[in-house]
């Protein structure tokens, strides 16, 4: 019962997100003034070549600091999972 | 789970060019395809050669866990704290304040194509070597602590 | 059909990783779905900042100046680096879960349970 519901929901899905597929144009993105900015000024303004790094660190700057405290927080979580569960490990973190 | 001689020499002499190619990477974030993710994981790729060559127990004494936890915090502190110098100039958070000032990497740059000059991008060289530091440490201690798990669970 | 292929592969994507998710028993089958996911994002955000005939928005040596969005870029490189801190994450889980109850088939873990 429970699969064949997921295999419904699956199916009524991918016929859905198929559907709005086939309808977007690709090659060709309507609302791009805002990337025509960073691409026309980013260069003078952040004195870079690569527009991709001034958007990841100075335009959405607080973006990455977000993204890095998830990288961040997730290391910890693993290192305190691992942590707990080798205890006879000779760790020299205590 | 130690390899022979010539798998551990081999990753002995791969392990510089890793780390010198990740350190490109990261150094010339702003002016080539790459920046402080890419290279920091470039550099993690060398550290888990190492451990798969070494085995598990020479693997800690080579690379401290204590260190990597430092190296990513230091990595994080570091990018916030690059950024949070530009409220005590003055500006808004996250402001390029080193750009086009003719400082450190404060060369300014015409539209356009060009050969790309190092020391150009004002903060963003800063923020690229800090968040390397910190995507390498955090990507070297969780290969360091599965593989921790992984020669328990051999020895049980 | 074919001018827009690369939607066409992240609706692809996307009903595999569902159906990887909803019908595997396997938890580590079921993080391999959510890598599958976050691959069709991946993709879906890249192609739609896809100009036609476009280069890397990158000024060195650069060929032309038709260059493609750079904002899809810089947010698919947030994504990617999220997607490697959770499936790091997740598979600590499947290594915890597997010590605790001996199993990773999500059916046995909820008998096991109760």
């Amino acid at each position: 019962m429970r699969k064949e519901l997921s295999i419904l929901i699956i199916v009524i899905l991918g016929v859905f997100l198929a559907l709005i597929a086939v309808d977007l144009t690709f090659g060709a993105p309507d609302n791009s003034a805002m990337d025509d900015y960073f691409i026309r000024n980013g260069q003078e303004q952040a004195a870079t070549n690569n527009i991709v790094t001034t958007v990841v660190f100075d335009y959405r700057g607080f973006d990455t600091l977000g993204e890095s405290t998830v990288l961040f927080t997730a290391v910890i979580g693993v290192a305190l999972m691992y942590r707990k569960l080798v205890k006879g490990d000779a760790d020299e973190n205590e | 789970m130690r390899m022979s001689k010539i798998v551990r020499f081999s990753a002995d002499v791969l392990f510089g060019a890793i780390l010198i190619f990740g350190f490109y990477i990261i150094l010339h974030g702003h002016l080539t395809p790459g920046g402080g993710f890419q290279g920091g994981a470039v550099v993690a790729t060398g550290a888990a050669l190492v451990i798969v060559a070494y085995s598990y127990e020479e693997v800690l004494h080579m690379i401290k866990k204590a260190g990597l936890m430092l190296q990513e915090s230091a990595g994080l502190v570091m990018f916030a704290g690059v950024a949070l110098i530009a409220l005590g100039l003055g500006t808004t958070f996250f402001f390029n304040y080193l750009a086009n000032s003719g400082l450190l990497f404060g060369m300014s740059v015409p539209f356009g194509p060009n050969p790309g000059e190092l020391n150009t991008g004002g903060v963003l060289p800063l923020m690229n070597i800090a968040v390397g530091i910190e995507v390498w440490g955090g990507l070297a201690i969780v290969i360091l602590y599965m593989l921790s798990g992984i020669s328990k669970a051999e020895e049980a | 059909m074919f001018w827009n292929l690369p939607y066409v592969a992240v609706v692809l994507l996307t009903v595999i990783g569902l159906a990887t998710i909803l019908l595997k028993r396997n938890l580590i089958k079921i993080f391999f779905g959510v890598g599958i996911l976050t691959s069709a994002v991946n993709l879906f955000i890249i192609a739609l900042g896809y100009r036609e005939g476009g280069i890397a928005p990158i000024y060195t040596y650069a060929a032309s100046e038709n260059m493609v969005m750079a904002t899809p870029q810089a947010l698919t490189l947030t994504s990617i680096v999220i997607g490697v801190a959770t499936t790091a994450l997740m598979l600590s889980f499947a290594v915890i879960i597997y010590k605790t109850y001996g199993t990773v088939n999500v059916d046995e873990i909820r008998e096991l349970k109760e």
